[in-house]
């Protein structure tokens, strides 16, 4: 209806004579549109807006795994939640790891984009090679890091005889530093990419500016590059900061939490208070709501800042 | 390209093209650097590959080289056969799924006016906000109740509702880059949208048709969260899951062989489509910068 209202005074008079005709038109032009929709429509509602507002209920009642509903349990799956002995450990863990991967990741990311940035056979050869680990699944790639890291079949043992045996996941430091590996290894060429497309879109125009008025290259690289790729760095770091707050299948596969739970992220908790043991999906739907609010409020907070400094 | 490389005073000397030995001399630490980058990222596939079939202590194959390894695959539970074909149901489902709504969905966001679009492309970009985590234990429930528990239908319409945002996003910027003046010749010769869209939209949209085919097989294939939480009958896993759960096989001792082997068979394919369809990964990867 609206639609048609708008449009009829944009048109000339002299064409406003087929209009009774066009309404119909318009009328099966919105339910053809419908039509095509319906399916979209059907699996977000189905898949997506009725889990939201199910996630929600259960967050508030006493939901066992088998038992289903038995009633409400409002504020207590939520305090007991924050009371888990190991919630703290786990959000300060994932937020650690969450630190660590992304200034690596961003870092090397872009540097390894400014390496292969011309258009030689070389450098194509460079961007395909950095590039194929990201072909693989993050579990494949997981279960193949966990093989190379294996004192028993990896590489490694045989190298470093005299160092004694190198542990990589021993300590929960190691197995974070070993985590962070698997994770730059599988995600450097996919931020290089995205870099390199925001690189690429800088005009040679702006460079030749620059060198006539003087420009060296460290500042060619702090005053032109850097301002002119911000945007799209702002986004590497949102989609970096956001995969890894989430990151569950690399350590489920790796250290599956341990050793001393000492690499226990905030997914896997929820993981655990489901399934493994806690059984409780009314206390894993309350950890849910908090990361969820968590992740909203932090990315609400990324787009202002991203926003605000554009303007 | 060429013509503004040769104003860059620094790049000249990259370029390479001057053979003299002062050239080579700049250009040696640049090729070490990046030589020793990528042997650092294909190491660890080529060495999988290559441990795979080797010989090794405590794995199926002890002495000389072979597929012994893959044996252990075959015998493994209902065998690897059941669990290739459990992702090759999943993934071929989750594409055509995706394929179909997104191609309809892209259609209507892009040509028609309707109320309530705004509201339902908002809501559909809105999944990506959402953790997996989040809708994994609702819809542990909801597919209970919908008789779809332990179903591969079940877990590859979770997975098309994922691929939905990326998906429904490509498939409406390619309508909207073709132009409008091809469809309403069709129009004119009586044409209905439908026939439109199948005769005339849908070969000028096929490039980002595959693209989202593409992204929808591989994010199904290499899945591991959701069908861990969705599909307890062990025989109906995935790969990735049946790889992961093998590794704890006989009595707590790891067959690393095995799991080398399986890794090999789980990157075959996501490595044959991204050498093949290289251009196709990185369209999609620009429209998702495009997003930002």
């Amino acid at each position: 209806m609206t639609t048609s209202l708008k449009r009829a005074p944009t048109r000339p008079p002299d064409e406003a004579a087929p209009a009774p005709p066009r309404k119909r038109t318009g009328n099966r032009r919105r339910l053809a549109g419908w039509a095509y929709a319906a399916p979209t429509a059907l699996f977000v509602t189905l898949f997506f807006a009725v889990p939201v507002l199910l996630v929600g209920r259960m967050s508030v009642s006493d939901w066992g795994l088998f038992a289903g509903d038995r009633g409400v349990n409002f504020p207590d799956n939520f305090a007991d939640a924050v009371d888990l002995r190991l919630f703290w450990p786990a959000v300060w863990f994932t937020v650690k790891y969450t630190v660590i991967t992304t200034a690596i990741l961003i870092a090397l990311s872009l540097g390894v984009a400014l390496l292969v940035q011309e258009s030689t056979r070389w450098s194509g050869f460079l961007r395909t090679a950095v590039l194929v680990p990201s072909a693989l699944g993050l579990a494949s790639a997981s279960l193949l890091f966990y093989a190379l890291y294996s004192p028993q079949s990896g590489p490694f043992g045989d190298v470093l005889p005299g160092a004694g045996q190198v542990s990589f996941l021993g300590t929960p430091d190691a197995a974070l530093w070993s985590t962070v590996g698997l994770i730059v290894w599988r995600f450097t060429g996919f931020y290089m990419l995205l870099l390199l497309v925001a690189l690429q879109g800088i005009s040679a125009d702006v460079y030749e500016a620059a060198e006539l008025d003087g420009c060296n290259r460290v500042q060619r690289f702090t005053r032109i590059t850097l301002p002119l790729l911000r945007p799209s760095l702002a986004m590497c770091t949102i989609l970096c900061v956001t995969g890894s707050l989430l990151a569950f299948d690399q350590f489920y596969i790796l250290t599956k939490g341990g050793p001393d739970n000492g690499t226990m992220t905030i997914v896997q908790l929820i993981y655990n208070a489901a399934f493994q043991g806690g059984n409780d999906l009314g206390l894993a739907a309350a950890l849910s709501i908090i990361v969820l609010v968590a992740l909203l409020v932090l990315n609400l907070g990324q787009f202002r800042w991203l926003r605000g400094r554009d303007g | 390209m060429a013509t503004t490389l040769d104003t860059r005073p620094v790049r000249r000397t990259r370029d390479g093209r001057g053979t003299s030995l002062a050239g080579l001399v700049v250009r040696t630490p640049y090729y070490v650097l990046t030589g020793a980058l990528a042997l650092l990222f294909l190491f660890p596939m080529v060495w999988t590959a290559v441990a795979s079939v080797a010989p090794q202590a405590g794995t199926a194959q002890t002495d000389g080289w072979g597929f012994a390894n893959y044996g252990t695959l075959v015998d493994y539970q209902a065998g690897i056969g059941q669990y290739l074909l459990n992702s090759v149901i999943v993934s071929g489902l989750t594409v055509v799924f995706t394929v179909t709504t997104a191609l309809l969905g892209g259609y209507a966001f892009a040509r028609f006016e309707f109320p309530g679009k705004n509201l339902l492309f908002l809501v559909t970009l809105a999944i990506l906000m959402v953790p997996y985590a989040t809708l994994l234990i609702p819809l542990y429930v909801l597919l209970n109740d919908l008789g779809l528990q332990n179903s591969l239908v079940g877990l590859a319409l979770v997975l098309t509702m994922f691929q939905l945002p990326f998906a429904t996003f490509m498939m409406r910027i390619s309508f909207e880059s073709v132009p409008k003046e091809l469809e309403e010749a069709a129009f004119v010769d009586g044409c209905g949208t439908f026939t439109a869209l199948r005769r005339v939209l849908l070969p000028a949209v096929r490039p980002g048709l595959v693209t989202v085919g593409l992204f929808a097989f591989l994010a199904a294939w290499n899945d591991f969260i959701t069908p861990l939480v969705l599909i307890s009958d062990s025989d109906k896993v995935p790969l990735p899951l049946a790889v992961a759960n093998l590794r704890q096989q006989v009595m707590g001792v790891i067959d690393y062989g095995a799991t080398e082997a399986g890794v090999v068979v789980l990157a075959v394919p996501c490595v044959f489509l991204f050498l093949v369809l290289q251009r196709q990964y990185v369209r999609g990867f620009m429209s998702g910068a495009l997003k930002g």
